[in-house]
């Protein structure tokens, strides 16, 4: 498989590039060599570390955005036993830019929903580049019923560039099936937990994150809007705005998962492997998976009206204001 | 026939001169019109109906019963979380548009009669900072919906906004779901809620409370949607149906229970109140 680097990387690239050069001349004979390809290997790895240990917001987006990230399904997959998916919202259609289902991850059988972002041009476009219309929001609120009416938690796994900006989309109500969901998961008698695990897009995003416990992936990004149009508001000059006014924004937008716990608008950070979630998939998932055990663990034992009254709590403490009397 | 094509374009060709305040030029029709008149006609276009959009203050006096309008919650004030700041800092724009509108925020909340109902209500200015959600905005909503709650009486929104205030970052994003869980209880405890949406409302406050009215109405061609027209067009690379995210477009999808006249709003408000009492 070629691995694609984002730009930040290609020195970590160049290096990677000349291990495997060396590799291949060696096919591990030759000891002097082999000294080389460990002493590279190492550098590669202390690179990566120094690189991924100072990365700007911008970068993270990117990151976040990377076509080698793990998607909904690939987590799915990953940290559950057994997983049956369920099909759309019995109004309109199949949304497949949501994907959603029961699972069973532990000893629970969970409803999980996620956004899916595809793979390939024939694949992305099948996901609509993970940016639903109303029906996948429908879909999740339908599933979401589900989960209650058996009392099975909820999981939701975060990753959308925003809900889709389309004629149909408006037609048929997006503002409506976002609120709607908002609405419902506010109120749900069952835990509800949350994980960003690549981009959290504004409204499309939250409209799946209303919970009890809201988690993100270590280089997960979450906005109120994207960086690109963010500048596009901001410095609105003859369209041609670039990675630097890109990079400022994401600083003034206070997207990163560090600057979300820092404001305690997230509850906690699940870690990647160096290099990101998409270097290995597997402890990604299992980091997940730990995270969502554990909070499962912690909410089971309230009663469904607790649950309901803490997370209207949690919701109004989020604010930033002064009163004056 | 010709010479009359003619004259009409020697008209359009015209430059007319408008003396500053005297004369309005409509946005819909073009028309020249006396701006009293306007004023006569509760900022109402009195030769094709279009609504101007008028400030929160405007909208008060013209919906509830004069002098019923106690103020609730007017101290909360933004404390910028993010030091966000472009060319000046978001205090300072914050500043400059409490100076232009006069208000403090981009939402009015208090407690009134509406033909003799009591209510509680919330009503957002364009004005300020595009009727941009952010935490006061949120947290006034929430508090009227908790009051209304408390005292079991309507909660009535009038919304114009152009979504979540950036400034604030998540904490704007995050006042959708407070709103939408306040606006859930009091659904819960059986309060009615009217949502009227007026021009423009978009974004994150027509995806959270604007769209949980028990009963939604909105004022003649108003503009409602979730995304702007201008990013719907720049992904689509299409143009839009003249009519598309107009209030009546909404009805004619079934997103709406009514499109109402501004000189009828105060009336049918009270209406519904009475009805479902």
């Amino acid at each position: 498989m070629i691995k694609y680097y984002l730009d930040f990387e290609k020195p970590i690239e160049e290096l990677e590039l000349k291990i495997e050069e060396l590799k291949r001349i060696s096919d591990g004979k030759d000891m002097n060599i082999s000294g080389e390809i460990r002493r590279l290997e190492k550098k590669a790895r202390d690179l990566r570390t120094e690189i991924f240990s100072k990365l700007t917001p911008w970068q993270k987006t990117l990151l976040a955005r990377h076509p080698d990230r793990p998607y909904t399904l690939d987590y799915i997959n990953i940290i559950s036993e057994e997983f049956v998916e369920l099909h759309g919202d019995r109004k309109f259609s199949d949304d497949k830019a949501i994907v959603g289902g029961i699972a069973k991850i532990g000893n629970d059988t969970v409803v999980i929903i996620g956004h899916q972002k595809g793979r390939g041009t024939k694949e992305r476009i099948k996901r609509n580049f993970g940016q639903p219309h109303p029906e996948g929001y429908r879909k999740a609120f339908r599933l979401m019923e589900l989960a209650e009416k058996f009392k099975k938690p909820v999981i939701t796994l975060i990753d959308t560039p925003g809900a889709y900006p389309g004629i149909g989309a408006e037609e048929r109500g997006q503002a409506e099936a976002i609120s709607a969901n908002l609405m419902l998961m506010s109120r749900l008698r069952v835990p509800v937990i949350s994980v960003v695990i690549g981009e959290g897009g504004s409204g499309g995003a939250l409209a799946l994150s209303v919970s009890d416990r809201l988690y993100m992936l270590e280089h997960s990004v979450y906005s109120v809007i994207s960086p690109e149009g963010c500048a596009a508001i901001l410095w609105r000059k003859n369209g041609d705005l670039n990675a630097d006014d890109f990079s400022k924004a994401s600083d003034a937008l206070k997207l990163t998962a560090q600057d979300l716990l820092q404001f305690k608008i997230i509850d906690d950070i699940i870690p990647e492997p160096l290099g990101g979630a998409h270097r290995d998939v597997e402890q990604t998932a299992k980091n997940i998976s730990e995270k969502i055990l554990e909070a499962l663990d912690e909410l089971r034992a309230k009663t469904p009206g607790k649950l309901t009254e803490e997370r209207y709590k949690r919701l109004k403490k989020i604010g930033s204001f002064v009163e004056e009397s | 026939m010709a010479w009359f094509k003619k004259g009409k374009e020697l008209k359009a060709d015209k430059k007319v001169k408008i003396p500053e305040g005297l004369w309005v030029k409509c946005d819909n029709c073009r028309e020249i019109i006396y701006k009293k008149e306007i004023d006569k006609n509760l900022q109402v276009c009195p030769k094709c109906n279009y609504h101007f959009r008028i400030s929160a203050l405007e909208r008060l006096k013209l919906i509830v019963d004069e002098g019923s309008f106690i103020e609730m919650d007017e101290g909360l004030s933004s404390s910028d979380p993010l030091k966000f700041r472009d060319r000046i800092s978001y205090r300072e724009k914050l500043e400059e548009n409490r100076k232009k509108s006069g208000l403090e925020e981009a939402a009015i909340s208090g407690e009134a009669t509406i033909q003799g109902h009591p209510v509680i209500l919330v009503i957002m200015d364009f004005s300020f900072m595009g009727g941009s959600m952010g935490s006061v905005v949120g947290e006034k909503v929430l508090r009227a919906s908790e009051t209304a709650l408390e005292i079991k009486k309507p909660l009535i929104t009038v919304a114009s906004s152009g979504g979540a205030r950036m400034q604030e970052g998540m904490f704007s994003l995050m006042q959708m779901a407070r709103v939408s869980a306040a606006i859930a209880r009091l659904k819960e405890g059986g309060v009615l809620y009217i949502s009227i949406l007026a021009d423009p409302t978009f974004g994150g406050v027509t995806a959270s409370f604007a769209m949980l009215g028990d009963i939604i109405l909105a004022e003649p061609r108003s503009l409602i949607g979730f995304a702007g027209p201008r990013v719907i067009e720049q992904t689509i690379k299409q143009q839009l149906p003249e009519d598309f995210q107009r209030a009546e477009f909404l009805l004619e999808h079934g997103l709406i229970d009514k499109v109402v006249d501004r000189k009828e709003l105060k009336k049918t408000v009270a209406q519904i109140i009475r009805l479902m009492a």
